[in-house]
């Protein structure tokens, strides 16, 4: 099979072939991301000098036949919420002005180990909190495909920069669909690996019971590259998983034949669904059939409480991880202080934006003496209800199949001013948080010129199943093929 | 009737170390209302007797030798803070209403 242009694959094709080598592919790279700043705004910071040293230790590895991995010289980026040692990591937010890591992340020093090149940090929501790419301290992303509308968020940078071919792969991370919505807004795949997977060491943490990072990239085989490298157990984060990890790319070969795919109806009875994202769903779903796979409803009941329940914990969880940033150890700190309390609550109000201080409140409140039974008490234990639906689900299917999002990327400024409203954009992706597994988003058609996203949901630790089902439809389809004009 | 008056949005901004403008009150309280009013929802959902879930997933806690490792360099553990003398944090003066030192 020919790999697709733009592909990791073709790159790394093009770079066997010595058609190409790793400094002219970075940079290439480094002056599109520069060339497109003006339009998408999808980098918050580039590192090209550190990018292009690493290139050239890539060729020469290449030319001693030393090579440490198929993505050794290749270019990618990640988002500004993982620190890597020496570079500044701002999670889009004033609060960590002047911040340069001391250590990298597990997820990003794998990457490094097997000689894949970071060119530059991309936009996102401030800590991942938001579902646009708006409440960005660098200002908006815009998407690729139309610039008046969001590429989604929270990794809002790093799929713009993948669809508008930037860069071929990119890390993001996803606690409430913050990779599978940008993906799906942006016509690319994107992937949140089970809980645990993938190390949140050096991630920085929005809600720790939710996090997990995972990758973005224009193939599911791609994609399946980079978690084979990123995945795996991590002695520095002891909720990662101790499974060794599967070559995850080996295991694609098409074949969807007797895989059951499960359609909870609860995803495509909801209200204020496009009518055109659920028949490029259901259009997907019978060219899957055609390739053998059987369908079958299944019911996820407590669906429409997931929104509630995701908000209440996600808040909670985050109200306590953001407590961190107060002017002490890193970051801004509020001139001049007047005692310690002082100091603590003019550099938070100062630093912190608009949502992230919403967040911050709504999540204290719910977590605070008198209201804890209430509210967050009573959302673990429908947390606990809505891991119930998908275990019973998933018995009766292999993979679940929805709509990633209720409609197509909308336009910008459009939700920023009703919180609430963008809450509920989260609507199909906050609930593969909450219960653990793996989600994907795979290009599954266009409304109006706009990409539409279809999402696989597993059991735990079945990413090899959605990346051979996502790998089975681009097989069969061209969605992901079709380019924005910016690209 | 309103879930959440302004006194109580401004007292939980407190506890998180939030001084809040007037305007960040308003809003914020308008848009907690509406937020609580939408979660209000779960109180449909039956719950009595449901163990609630704190982690997604089964997890066991890894062990590891028990054998010493570098810790990060003070030096470098510091240099990022706004103020330091050698390798500890300066902060502002911990017993207020006294005279900065």
């Amino acid at each position: 099979m020919t790999a697709a242009p733009g592909t990791l694959r073709e790159l790394r094709d093009a770079l066997d072939g010595g058609r190409v080598s790793s400094v002219e592919l970075v940079d290439s790279a480094l002056s599109k991301a520069e060339a497109s700043q003006s339009s998408l705004n999808a980098f918050i910071r580039l590192q090209p000098e550190r990018a292009r040293k690493e290139a050239a230790e890539a060729d020469a590895r290449r030319r001693r036949g030393e090579l440490r991995s198929p993505l050794d010289g290749l270019p990618l980026a990640i988002k500004d919420n993982m620190v890597q040692t020496g570079e500044p990591a701002t999670c889009a937010s004033r609060i960590l002005e002047g911040f340069v890591s001391p250590y990298t992340a597990t997820a990003v020093t794998r990457l490094e180990q097997a000689g894949a090149i970071v060119v530059g940090r991309t936009n996102m929501d401030e800590f991942a909190m938001g579902s646009s790419t708006e409440h960005s301290v660098a200002g908006a992303t815009r998407n690729p495909w139309r610039t008046e509308r969001t590429p989604g968020g929270s990794s809002g940078g790093s799929a713009a920069a993948v669809a508008a071919g930037i860069v071929p792969g990119a890390l993001g991370s996803d606690t409430g669909g913050s990779i599978r919505q940008p993906a799906s807004f942006c016509g690319v795949v994107g992937l949140k690996p089970t809980y645990g997977r993938v190390s949140r060491w050096g991630l920085v943490a929005f809600a720790s019971s939710l996090d997990q990072i995972g990758a973005f990239a224009r193939s599911a085989a791609d994609c399946a590259w980079l978690l084979e490298v990123i995945a795996g157990h991590d002695p520095m984060d002891s909720t990662s998983i101790p499974e060794p990890v599967p070559h995850y790319a080996d295991a694609l070969d098409g074949d969807v034949s007797g895989l059951v795919l499960g359609l909870p109806n609860e995803y495509f009875v909801a209200e204020g669904v496009d009518p055109a994202v659920l028949s490029a769903v259901r259009e997907a779903v019978a060219e899957l059939e055609r390739a053998g796979a059987k369908v079958r409803e299944v019911s996820l009941p407590h669906t429409s409480y997931a929104i509630a329940t995701y908000y209440l914990i996600a808040t909670a969880e985050a109200s306590s991880n953001l407590a961190r940033y107060d002017g002490v150890r890193y970051g801004y700190r509020a001139p001049p202080p007047h005692g310690l309390t002082d100091m603590y609550c003019r550099t938070r109000s100062q630093g912190f934006g608009v949502e992230v201080k919403r967040r911050i409140v709504l999540g204290t409140y719910v977590l605070s003496a008198g209201y804890y039974d209430a509210y967050y008490r009573k959302a673990q234990q429908v947390r606990t209800l809505l891991r119930r639906d998908f275990e019973q689900a998933l018995r009766g299917c292999d993979v679940i199949v929805t709509p990633t999002c209720p409609e197509v990327a909308f336009p910008l400024g459009e939700k920023t001013d009703d919180p609430l409203t963008m809450y509920l954009s989260d609507v199909y992706t906050v609930s593969a948080n909450l219960v653990g597994l793996p989600a994907l988003s795979v290009p599954a058609g266009f409304s109006n010129g706009l990409p539409i996203g279809l999402q696989l949901v597993g059991g735990a630790l079945e990413e090899g199943a959605l990346l051979r089902v996502a790998d089975a439809l681009q097989r069969r389809t061209d969605h992901h093929v079709i380019r924005p004009e910016l690209a | 009737m309103s879930r959440i008056s302004r006194e109580e949005v401004e007292r939980v901004a407190a506890l998180a170390r939030l001084s809040l403008s007037d305007r960040e009150a308003d809003r914020f309280t308008a848009d907690l209302d509406t937020i609580l009013e939408y979660v209000e929802t779960l109180r449909r959902v039956e719950t009595d007797g449901i163990e609630p879930t704190s982690h997604p997933l089964p997890l066991a806690t890894p062990t590891r030798e028990d054998r010493a490792v570098a810790p990060m360099d003070p030096g470098l553990a510091v240099a990022n803070a706004p103020e330091h003398e050698g390798s500890a944090f300066v902060v502002p003066k911990v017993i207020e209403g006294e005279e900065e030192g």
